[in-house]
């Protein structure tokens, strides 16, 4: 019985939530044009100072998985990790918190929901990316890419149920959070170049975040010969570690959001609004 | 036989920058098939109440339990068998439908998907959205979105129904169609119960069986409204109506034997009206010879029935 109803709170929070976010089509449109915005920017400063056009080539590559994948860590900000916080505003976090559901079906419906319109986006930036500015992939095994593909959507959704689980207890703060965090990681996960650059103790600390290595593996594998050379970690030690992370986001999730609750109980903060 | 609702000395306390009590040692009792109210003015800890029950937030001290089940310990079994709606909410999606939003939140409880598209279409007959069934609920007026709200709590068919001021602010027409169909849905399912908060003293008479009256987060009475309106049964309450004055009238709150005085100026029909409840009738020749004196004009006095309300102003001391 509970089984069955969590199980049709992750289709109906879904379910809506894709409904919801193509409703309006004009997002439909911004979320895939702007990202590419972004991507040309660093496509043009690559192109005008990068001779060699096999380097040029995995530089390309990275700026467009990353400008794809730009797309899953705003979601997981703010589609997962602000989620309640809107959810209080909007008056229904109250009305989830009371049902009988439990929360983490919730928020992985909310998670399916994101990925499934994210991924669309993400897979027009890769497409038109690569057709406008000219880049071709170097696809070395489209099994290794479908996992890494995979772990690291696992991972980096729950490190999104564990930042929604985090922001229970605050309101406003929680949206600074995320805007907090939004630019930082652009930069720390390596988005627009390869990550090793930055050097041993910044990556160690970056990889804590499941895309710096899942764009990195990424990278290996669509990059060429540039991109292996630049690569952190040999991809099945990468893969290894997303498994590990996606493990570790989810329990501590899981605990943290039950945590939270009881504290926003006590507390009061779960029924105050406008904080 | 176990309460439905029941609670034990509770009690709330906020900590923000002061100390808040909401809830004073509470104890209240609720038997299954009651329709319960709750009546007092802002700010009394209604709400504060509603939530606990709805294993929201936790007490401070003392115990509650829905259902039977603690709302401590047990928040999971009570959140199966309750609802709730409040009346100021604004929830949902809007853009999304009338009927989407009701359908999101009937999954929230596991209701297989062809029994809540039933569900939802008969009731939105019932409270009469069926026309705005497929409208999104960003394009809905608040009487609207208050009868879907109602449809929210009820489309889970609740055994415990909590309703926290389910008519505020809707006009005299809404308030008694929500009125009418909790009343009827109540009617229709023996052993369901309902918990209803309300400022209206004429909708707690209406609709509940027994009534707390609450203060302050005190309960400072519970009984059925006959019973509440025999308390001020031995005392006289009036209504006198002189020619429309701007003269300050407080002082006749003041006048020995005068228990509770309210004025209230109606420009529209050129009167004043005061209202007042007396100790025995034999007041009256000094509030009217006062009111001669300041050369306010008379026009009409009547004795009127005692009212919840005359029973609220003695135990809480003020109007509503
Ligand atoms: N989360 C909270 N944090 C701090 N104080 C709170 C909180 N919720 C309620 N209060 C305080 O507790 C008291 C009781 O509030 P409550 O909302 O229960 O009253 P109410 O009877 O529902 O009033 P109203 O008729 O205005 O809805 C008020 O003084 C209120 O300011
Ligand atoms: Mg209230």
């Amino acid at each position: 019985m509970s089984l069955e109803r969590n199980m049709r709170c992750v289709y109906a929070r879904a379910y809506v939530r894709i409904l919801g976010a193509n409703r309006e089509l004009s997002w439909v449109f911004f979320d895939t044009f702007l990202p590419l915005l972004g991507v040309a920017a660093f496509v043009y400063i690559y192109k005008a100072t990068t001779q060699d056009p096999e380097v040029l080539n995995t530089l390309l590559t990275r700026v467009i998985l990353g400008g794809s994948m730009a797309a899953f860590w705003m979601n997981v900000l703010w589609g997962m990790g602000a989620n309640f916080y809107y959810e209080k505003e909007n008056g229904n976090l109250e009305l989830f918190l009371m049902a009988p559901t439990s929360r983490m079906a919730l928020l992985l419906g909310m998670a399916i929901g994101g990925l499934f319109n994210t991924t669309f986006r993400a897979i027009s930036t890769v497409l038109l990316g690569s057709v406008i500015f000219g880049v071709s992939f170097a696809l070395t095994s489209p099994l290794q890419l479908l996992a890494v593909f995979f772990l690291t959507l696992l991972a980096l959704y729950g490190l999104g149920i564990l930042f929604a689980s985090l922001f229970l207890m605050y309101g406003r703060e929680a949206w600074h959070i995320s805007n907090l965090l939004q630019e930082p990681i652009f930069l720390l996960s390596g988005f627009y170049f390869p990550v090793r650059f930055l050097g041993f103790y910044v990556v160690t600390i970056a990889s804590f975040i499941p895309l710096t290595l899942g764009l990195d593996a990424m990278n290996q594998i669509l990059g060429g010969r540039y991109a292996l050379e630049w690569g952190l970690l040999p991809v099945g030690t990468e893969i290894g570690i997303l498994a590990i992370l996606s493990i570790l986001f989810v329990l501590m999730a899981k605990y943290a959001l039950a945590y939270m609750e009881e504290r926003g109980r006590r507390e009061g903060s779960l029924v105050l609004k406008f904080q | 036989m176990g309460y439905a609702i029941e609670t034990r000395d509770l009690t709330r306390v906020f900590r923000s920058s002061a100390e808040v009590v909401a809830l004073d040692r509470a104890t209240i009792q609720v038997r299954e098939g009651e329709l319960f109210g709750v009546l007092g003015p802002n700010g009394a800890g209604k709400t504060t109440l509603i939530k606990i029950l709805c294993t929201l937030l936790l007490p401070t001290s003392g115990k509650a339990f829905v259902g039977g089940w603690d709302v401590e310990g047990e928040p999971q079994k009570i959140r199966e068998v309750i609802n709730m709606v409040s009346g100021g909410e604004v929830s949902g999606y809007g853009l999304l439908t009338v009927r989407e939003n009701l359908w999101l939140f009937s999954q929230l409880y596991g209701i297989p998907g062809g029994e809540a598209r039933d569900r939802i279409g008969d009731l939105l007959k019932v409270v009469g959205l069926e026309a705005r069934a497929d409208t999104k609920v960003n394009r809905i007026s608040s009487g609207e979105r208050q009868k879907m709200n109602l449809c929210r709590g009820l489309v889970t068919d609740p055994k415990i129904l909590f309703l926290d001021e389910p008519t505020l602010g809707l006009d005299v027409n809404a308030s008694r169609a929500i009125r009418c169909y909790v009343k009827s849905w109540l009617a229709e399912r023996p052993g369901r119960t309902i918990l209803l908060t309300t400022h209206y003293m004429h909708e707690a008479e209406e609709l509940c069986d027994r009534v707390a009256i609450i203060d302050r987060g005190k309960v400072l009475a519970c009984d059925t409204p006959s019973a509440l309106k025999r308390r001020v049964e031995g005392e006289a309450s009036f209504r006198l109506e002189v020619a429309l004055t701007d003269l300050g009238l407080e002082e006749m709150g003041q006048l020995p034997g005068v228990r509770w005085f309210f004025r209230e100026d109606k420009p529209e029909r050129g009167v004043t009206e005061m209202r007042f409840i007396l100790e025995d009738e034999a007041v009256i020749p000094s509030i009217i010879t006062r009111l001669v004196e300041k050369k306010v004009r008379v026009l009409h006095l009547s004795k009127t029935e005692p009212t919840l309300e005359d029973t609220f102003v003695k135990i809480v001391g003020k109007t509503i």
